[in-house]
């Protein structure tokens, strides 16, 4: 088993509906959030290129915020999904310093709060808060190692990149472009 | 041209726009862990060469001082945590990968020696102490005994705990200026020239200065070496560590790392200790007193600057 989602950017159109299903889904403080959308634009008009993108914590393999967390806090459950455990973390801040992602953030009660892939979702056979509610259905969640699952399918597919692999976190949050 | 922008309006405290998740506190802990260790490698080592007799303040004077930091280092550490009430989880697993765990563990380890070190000193050093309590006094008498055992396990601790201080950032492959193998030395040989100041601003005796000078001038050329080496390694990198090297070389931090750093903190002191070694009369107060500042914002700088380096997407 192992989790992870494709985004596609030409797909996507900035409504930020994933930002706020993961605020409301997951009770995130108002100020922060746990996925957010960037636009990335190249070049200067008239030969523009502008790239949308729901980002969040790419679940990477060879995490390095799991390595750094002092406590075990930070640990990768099964399908590759990394948690951080409340009442584990000292809030020392390493594991926000070590994403290259700035996905992490410091909770106001004190321990570090991140994407969770929705786990409490996932094991009841439920999508994700934001690929539920994405309106252009430009997201899609599953098993990496379950070759018919729709992730797999739509790589096999399409022409994909991920950001900063050359960070060595093996990312597995896929963008279609 | 590329630019990139947030659409959902992301502007999350001491992460947007620029990380600073970090503030004072980690640079003076890893300061202060720094100094600590030189002053007990110092004493560690001169206690194992045989030079009790010749080096009364390495041996007795300056470790008092290091407990007394190293306490207040780990205080500093506590007030950086933000989940405090679970501080006591740090404590409750050893994490290799770690160097936050392996670091704290430590320190756990030292902070002891360290007062042990000093409680088998405190007789000679004021004749009118009494430890009050049988334990107390046989315990001393065994920490006499065993003064070379003890300063063996407290040199090596000494040079983990100097080499973690610059290790704890190195280990970030997320922030590119911290992200290189010659900071963990660097730090390590920082943190002794530091220690040594401290050791010639306690000194009354004339062959220990000379001696510190000396080891402390050393220490200062491998210092500067080790910094060019380090920005050397950054130019001939990859478009990550060019940036980061840029922050010194042109970028915002060029004059407080120059100015303060490498000039005030590494060229001025080291002429100085030249003069003085010479025979010029130089106040020892003046180098030593700026190695001391020197190293401290060194590790303010590079803490702050380190943050902000990032890997481009
Ligand atoms: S994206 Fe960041 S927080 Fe998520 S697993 Fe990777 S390093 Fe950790």
């Amino acid at each position: 088993m192992r989790y992870a989602m494709a985004i596609d950017t030409r797909k996507c159109v900035g409504c930020s509906d994933c930002v706020v299903a993961c605020q409301t889904e997951n009770d995130v403080p108002i100020g922060f959030c746990r996925d957010w959308v960037t636009e990335t634009v190249d070049g200067s008009y008239p030969n523009v290129v502008i790239e949308l993108r729901s980002e969040r914590c790419n679940h990477c393999d060879y995490s390095p915020c799991v390595r750094c967390c002092p406590t075990g806090a930070s640990h990768i459950e099964d399908g590759g999904i990394v948690l951080v455990t409340k009442s584990k973390c000292i809030g020392c801040g390493a594991c926000i310093q070590s994403c290259p992602y700035e996905a992490r953030y410091s909770h106001p009660d004190g321990y570090v709060d991140k994407c969770t892939f929705c786990i409490h979702r996932v094991r009841k056979g439920e999508k994700p808060a934001c690929v539920a509610v994405c309106p252009t259905k430009c997201m899609y969640f599953g098993d990496l190692d379950d070759e018919n699952s729709e992730v797999s399918t739509i790589l096999k597919n399409r022409k994909f990149k991920a950001l900063a692999p050359e960070a060595g976190t093996q990312p597995h949050i896929y963008y279609l472009v | 041209m590329k630019e990139e922008i947030f659409v959902s309006g992301r502007n999350i405290p001491d992460i947007d726009p620029f990380l600073n998740i970090w503030h004072w506190q980690i640079p003076i802990y890893l300061y202060l862990g720094g100094v600590a260790a030189g002053i007990l490698f110092f004493a560690g080592l001169f206690t194992l060469l045989g030079k009790e007799k010749e080096m009364p303040a390495t041996m007795k004077w300056a470790p008092i001082i290091a407990p007394i930091i190293l306490v207040l280092g780990l205080f500093f550490l506590f007030l950086d945590l933000k989940h405090k009430l679970y501080f006591w989880q740090l404590y409750t697993t050893m994490r290799f990968e770690s160097p936050m765990s392996w670091g704290a563990w430590v320190l756990m380890a030292i902070t002891p020696l360290s007062m042990v070190w000093v409680g088998s000193y405190m007789k000679e050093m004021f004749p009118w102490w009494d430890w009050k309590f049988k334990v107390l006094n046989l315990f001393e008498s065994w920490a006499i005994k065993n003064r070379s055992n003890i300063a063996w396990v407290m040199v090596v601790l000494a040079v983990i705990l100097g080499i973690y201080t610059g290790i704890l950032l190195s280990a970030f492959n997320a922030r590119p200026l911290w992200n290189n193998s010659i900071l963990g030395p660097l730090f390590l040989v920082s943190g002794m020239s530091t220690g040594a100041a401290v050791i010639l601003l306690v000194s009354k005796s004339h062959y220990e200065r000379t001696l510190m000078s000396r080891i402390d001038l050393l220490l200062i050329v491998i210092e500067l070496f080790f910094i060019f080496h380090m920005i050397m390694g950054f130019r001939a990198g990859s478009a990550v560590q060019i940036a980061a090297a840029s922050l010194f070389v042109g970028g915002p931090f060029t004059i407080t790392f120059w100015v303060f750093v490498v000039l005030l903190g590494l060229l001025f002191p080291a002429l100085l200790e030249t003069l003085e070694l010479r025979g010029f009369k130089v106040p020892v107060i003046i180098p030593a007193i700026l190695i001391l500042f020197g190293g401290l914002m060194f590790r303010f700088i590079m803490v702050e600057a380190g943050q902000i380096t990032r890997y481009l997407y």
